[in-house]
């Protein structure tokens, strides 16, 4: 018997009383065990989505369903699948992290012994135990954000939904949220991730929808669609640069600054070329890297094509 | 009993827990300034003013004026408990917790409820034991001084609900209390039996339902009421189940809460 999909949502809808039409009938299915990437510009309705599937939200149209549960119909029983880190610090902030975990765990009717046991197992692994007793408000930003994904952890759910997880949050902690939340993919839970750090998506995620003006202007695999991207763009370290940049056919060339340039071509372009022209103006390159990142590039340009539809 | 029942008992008691020791965590602001000013009342009006009064329904003044400082303890902490209380959630957004949980919106209404009702009747039982540092009292209907503290503590935990869910500042949950709620509470026989005004002031003051659950309660602890005491007991009723209806309609719909 095959799975119901994790996500499954259908011509969903949300106008907000103010006449803003956040959601325009979007569709999107995500399956079981997906590390999937809702990506889109702020404004775009990733967060009433999101709200929407969590019941935050009240949606104007449109179907929902979590493992093949309607969050309409069956509310209660969705929102056992559910595990929320919303975009917003939303916790007591006058509770401590260890009340925080075990108060939640209870609202999911988990009794009090099962739920100190994970509290204590997540916030270990979130590593928060030596702050499980101290205040919440005096937690760094960072611990804050690693606290909602304990408490999120609690009902272990079989989704875990991540608006915006790491807004803030620095490299070695972001590193080490994204170890645990990986982890607990591999171990079989889906993995909803809303970011701006573009490059976590490449990295961590499989599939991709990118949510523009309350519509989905992509949906597909990540590998697709990187594949998709026909230009490439390299940065290259240079000696004193002159004043005039040398014209090559098929690329194009940009000047960073007085060291740096940054090189743009079809993908597959012979490089020969450049490196001879450049060469030959007396150019020197002394390093080269592709340019970070390449999602970033599809995403602006599928935003701003958006844009440009839309303008005309 | 079945696995959602048993959830949802679970899901309460965590609710109630944690509105139980909130009241505890911050008892130098829920428990001690009501208990002070209770204590203010009953030296002031029960021994200095009081002592120059006639007594009223074969009580001294000090006596008769028990069970109206009980239930004003009562009323006033019950309501105030829960409107901080929800709007504090509301502000900090830790309601989402609950919104987004699978607790269906009984439990969450009741578990505010208990626990608003915990204060105020902790409360109740403050005041009613500084009151003996001044009064001997018998309690003439156990029953009815319990039941009728519990209902009356239960209507406006609910009132309070409803005014913070429409709250949107901290103004908002100030204003009805200041405005409204003690008004009413003064002029509802806390100090005075009905029986001393004249017309219109009888008829009017019986508007106000206060009146009924402060007389419910005197008729309880003392065995006096200006109010028939099945009439009481009705009207008490009747505004529990309407604010407990509506209360409920607004957290299903999420009104003030969900977007």
């Amino acid at each position: 018997m095959t799975q119901a999909p994790a996500l499954e949502i259908t011509d969903l809808r949300k106008t907000y009383g103010n006449g803003t039409e956040a959601l325009k009938g979007v569709s999107l299915t995500v399956q079981p065990g997906d590390f999937f990437a809702l990506l889109g510009p702020n404004g775009a309705g990733k967060s009433t989505l999101i709200g929407i599937i969590s019941s935050l939200v009240n949606a104007s149209g449109g179907t929902a369903k979590i493992f093949g549960v309607s969050i309409h119909e069956q509310r209660s029983q969705a929102m056992h699948l559910i595990g929320l880190v919303p975009q917003e610090i939303n916790f007591n902030q006058f509770e401590k992290p260890f009340d925080i975990c075990v108060n939640a765990a209870g609202f999911y009717g988990i009794p009090r012994a099962e739920a100190v046991r994970r509290a204590e197992k997540y916030l270990k692994e979130l590593r928060l135990w030596d702050k499980a007793q101290h205040p919440a408000r005096s937690l760094s930003g960072g611990m804050k954000r690693r606290l909602m994904i304990a408490r999120a952890m609690m009902n272990e759910p079989k989704l875990l939904i991540l608006d915006e997880p790491t807004a803030g949050v620095d490299i070695e902690i972001r590193r080490s949220m994204w170890q645990f939340v990986t982890g607990i993919n591999e171990a079989g839970t889906t993995v909803i991730l809303t970011t701006h750090y573009l490059e976590e998506a490449e990295q961590l995620c499989r599939n991709i929808a990118i949510i523009d003006h309350g519509t989905i202007v992509e949906n597909t695999g990540m590998k697709q669609l990187l594949a998709k991207l026909d230009v490439e763009t390299f940065v290259l370290d240079t000696g004193e640069l002159p004043q005039t940049l040398p014209s090559i056919d098929g690329i194009e060339l940009r000047r960073r600054d007085d060291h740096t340039l940054e090189a743009e071509m079809a993908r597959g372009h012979d490089l020969n070329s450049l490196f001879t022209m450049l060469d030959q103006s007396g150019i020197t390159v002394t390093s080269m890297r592709n340019k970070a990142n390449r999602l970033e590039e599809l995403f602006v340009r599928l935003v701003d094509n958006g844009k440009q539809e839309k303008a005309a | 009993m079945s696995h959602t029942f048993a959830h949802n008992l679970v899901a309460l008691r965590t609710i109630v827990r944690r509105e139980v020791m909130r009241i505890v965590r911050i008892w130098s602001q829920t428990l001690i300034p009501p208990a002070i000013t209770s204590t203010l009342y009953f030296i002031i009006f029960g021994t200095v003013i009081g002592s120059h009064l006639h007594k009223i329904h074969g009580f001294d003044y000090m006596t008769y004026i028990v069970p109206g400082l009980v239930m004003m303890s009562v009323i006033t902490n019950s309501y105030g408990n829960i409107t901080s209380s929800f709007f504090g959630a509301k502000f900090q957004r830790f309601v989402e917790e609950m919104l987004v949980s699978p607790m269906p919106s009984w439990v969450i209404l009741s578990g505010y409820i208990i626990g608003a009702m915990v204060r105020g009747l902790a409360l109740g039982v403050i005041v009613m034991l500084i009151s003996l540092l001044f009064t001997h009292l018998h309690i003439e209907h156990p029953l009815i001084t319990l039941t009728t503290a519990m209902l009356t503590s239960m209507v406006f935990a609910l009132a309070g609900f409803v005014n913070a869910v429409f709250a949107k500042k901290f103004d908002d949950i100030a204003i009805i209390p200041s405005f409204v709620l003690q008004p009413l509470i003064y002029l509802g026989g806390v100090f005075y039996s009905i029986d001393q005004l004249g017309e219109p002031w009888h008829t009017i003051s019986k508007a106000n339902p206060i009146l009924y659950m402060v007389n419910a309660f005197r008729y309880g602890l003392l065995g006096v009421s200006d109010i028939h005491i099945g009439v009481a007991y009705a009207v008490m009723v009747f505004f529990a189940v309407v604010l407990g209806g509506f209360g409920l309609f607004l957290l299903h719909r999420g009104i003030g809460m969900r977007s």
